[in-house]
């Protein structure tokens, strides 16, 4: 138990360390956060599986829809789901858990004796879980490409567009939802709502161009339609540029309204 | 108050660093539930009540007192982690909640819980802190200093709770920081464990480390701390050095009368230099300032009369003594 070389003069320490930096944070916290991920099977396979899972179920349903007119093929109807299934499951549920899990073991409170900003605690427990994400939705525009036969995207900056809005939503959604929840096990009903929301009316189980158009432009505005609009733009190139600004903004706007929701909201540790 | 001891000139002329106290606090208060939310059914529980201190480069503060008597509550404003509902904070010059960036690479904290992953192991846990911990120590290091080199490849799940405590602790020491934060560090730790604890943490203290520590031990606060504070209810009760805390308490003798005697018989109390006494059936009590004169009085008497004195103890003033009749006095209050 020598301490000779636990403290240090202030002129030692002055000259020896330069601050840490935002990225070499971001990534310590990051990587620990990837570990826990890859030590987490139920999720990680959730994650993997359920995306795909789910594609099958729903084809034979789809392959059943009247598509006539709406200019989309059982591909273009598929793939986007299957991404905004990798949005919401592999992403927001798993990142809502893991929020609240890392504050009920009060890690979050731990982090913030340090030197780590508050930001970058959000981000760097959401580091791994998104670019899982992306990297799963890279391989499924691929893989799925050639399986479903609707080729390489056309419009890939639309598809791309779609992918960091939506996972910017998903993540500041995650944080926001992560306030309603006590424990890892309500964090399961916490995320029902956007959950169910955005399966049912942003267009991942049924497009929103079969709908009446009424409904259609009502469920427009849910918070992954937008997302779910231009990721599918990515192959059937769609809306001119007016119309993809107002997607944008409306993306925007969700997550911006998340973002407030976590700044007003978020807690930091479990309640006493 | 005896930073000049270690370190002469302390906080003078040759310094770059000139602020005389590391900390400083003065009026703290910290409320919860004022912000009205359900989680307290209670209106704005007032934790903190108007405290103030300060501690000087160097020094080994202790905050002692009961669970509940807010210790906790006053480490985590100093540390940053939460606003005083009023009153001030200073921690090397800077307000640690508003400039916690300024403060933070300066610091080392042990919170009373620790907060790890139960899925990480110790070294993955340090690995983590060390990328986000200026000028930190190699991890081998950080884990032999506070001897968990075996454990250090263990989940932290199926670690003891003293060996999360431990690993805490080289979490707050990583960074080699000039001030430290020890909320209860020793709690839930086995004697050796204590002790070991104990000595790194004067080993720190030797090395100029400044150090605000909590405990409910006294025996911790007496073997470590320069100075200290006892927190009752909120409130400091009573601080000063150790002896100061000490010396302003009455040592006890205590012991049954036998049969047949009254108290009256006793050599003149004021003759044995006896400040006060009290009697519960045959059990007397006496306060003195002077305990080895009474005391010898007393057992002159007892052999004269041919007398044994039951349940004779004699009992010098101990921080534990003026802890419990601070509390006593503050409940009576």
């Amino acid at each position: 138990m020598s301490t000779n070389t636990i403290a240090a003069t202030t002129a030692e320490r002055a000259e020896a360390n330069a601050e840490t930096g935002s990225m070499a944070r971001l990534t310590a916290l990051g990587r620990a956060e990837l570990t826990l991920l890859c030590r987490n099977k139920t999720a990680l396979s959730m994650s993997l599986v359920l995306p795909v899972a789910l594609a099958f179920a729903m084809k034979q349903t789809v392959s059943g829809m009247d598509l006539g007119g709406t200019g989309l093929s059982v591909g273009t109807v598929l793939l986007p789901a299957t991404l905004g299934y990798v949005l919401i499951f592999a992403v927001y549920s798993n990142l809502t858990s893991a929020y609240v899990a890392r504050r009920e073991e009060l890690v979050l409170k731990r982090l913030r004796t340090g030197e780590l900003r508050d930001l970058e605690i959000l981000a760097g427990t959401a580091l791994p879980s998104a670019v899982m994400g992306l990297a799963q939705c890279a391989l499924l525009v691929i893989v799925g490409g050639l399986a479903l036969d609707t080729g390489l995207p056309t419009s890939p900056h639309l598809l791309i567009a779609g992918l960091v809005i939506g996972m910017l939503v998903v993540v500041a959604f995650a944080a926001a939802s992560s306030a309603l929840a006590k424990s890892v096990e309500a964090a399961q009903l916490a995320v029902l709502p956007l959950m169910v929301l955005s399966l049912i009316g942003s267009g991942m189980v049924v497009p929103l161009d079969v709908l009446p158009d009424r409904v259609a432009s009502v469920l427009e505005l849910l918070p992954l339609s937008s997302a779910m609009e231009l990721i599918r733009a990515g192959w059937t190139g769609g809306p001119d540029p007016a119309a993809t600004t107002k997607l944008l903004i409306n993306g925007f706007v969700w997550a911006g309204l998340a973002v407030f929701a976590v700044q007003r909201w978020f807690r930091w540790e479990p309640r006493r | 108050m005896n930073i000049g001891e270690k370190d002469i000139g302390g906080p003078g002329p040759s310094g770059a660093d000139t602020d005389a106290n590391v900390i400083d606090v003065t009026g703290l208060r910290r409320s919860y539930g004022a912000t009205g939310r359900r989680a307290h059914a209670r209106k704005g529980f007032e934790a903190v009540r108007g405290i103030d201190f300060s501690v000087g480069r160097g020094e080994l503060f202790a905050l002692l007192g009961t669970n509940g008597a807010g210790k906790t509550s006053t480490v985590e404003l100093l540390e940053g982690l939460a606003a005083p509902t009023a009153g001030k904070v200073r921690v090397l010059g800077h307000d640690p909640y508003t400039e916690r960036r300024k403060i933070r690479p300066r610091i080392g904290v042990m919170l009373q819980e620790g907060g790890f992953p139960s899925e990480l192991t110790p070294t993955e846990t340090l690995r983590m802190w060390a990328g986000c911990t200026t000028g930190a120590r190699p991890i081998d290091e950080a884990l032999s200093s506070v001897g968990l080199t075996r454990r250090k490849d263990v989940r932290v799940k199926q670690l003891s709770g003293g060996e999360r405590r431990r690993l805490d602790l080289a979490l707050a020491l990583l960074g080699r920081p000039e001030v430290l934060f020890l909320d209860e560090p020793t709690t839930g730790l086995d004697t050796e464990a204590r002790h070991e604890t104990w000595e790194l943490v004067r080993d720190l203290r030797d090395s100029g480390t400044t150090i605000v520590l909590t405990t409910h031990y006294l025996e911790e606060a007496e073997e470590l701390a320069d100075r200290l504070a006892i927190l009752h209810n909120g409130q400091i009760a009573a601080a000063g050095q150790v002896t100061d805390v000490v010396a302003t308490h009455p040592s006890h003798i205590a012991f049954d009368l036998p049969n047949g005697y009254h108290l009256g018989d006793l050599p003149p109390l004021e003759s044995l230099g006896v400040i006060g006494h009290e009697t519960t059936g045959r059990r007397v009590r006496l306060r003195t300032d002077e305990l080895q004169r009474a005391a010898t009085g007393l057992l002159i008497w007892a052999q004269d009369k041919g007398i044994e004195l039951h349940g004779l103890d004699v009992r010098s003033a101990s921080l534990e003594e003026a802890f419990l009749e601070i509390a006593k006095g503050l409940e009576n209050a």
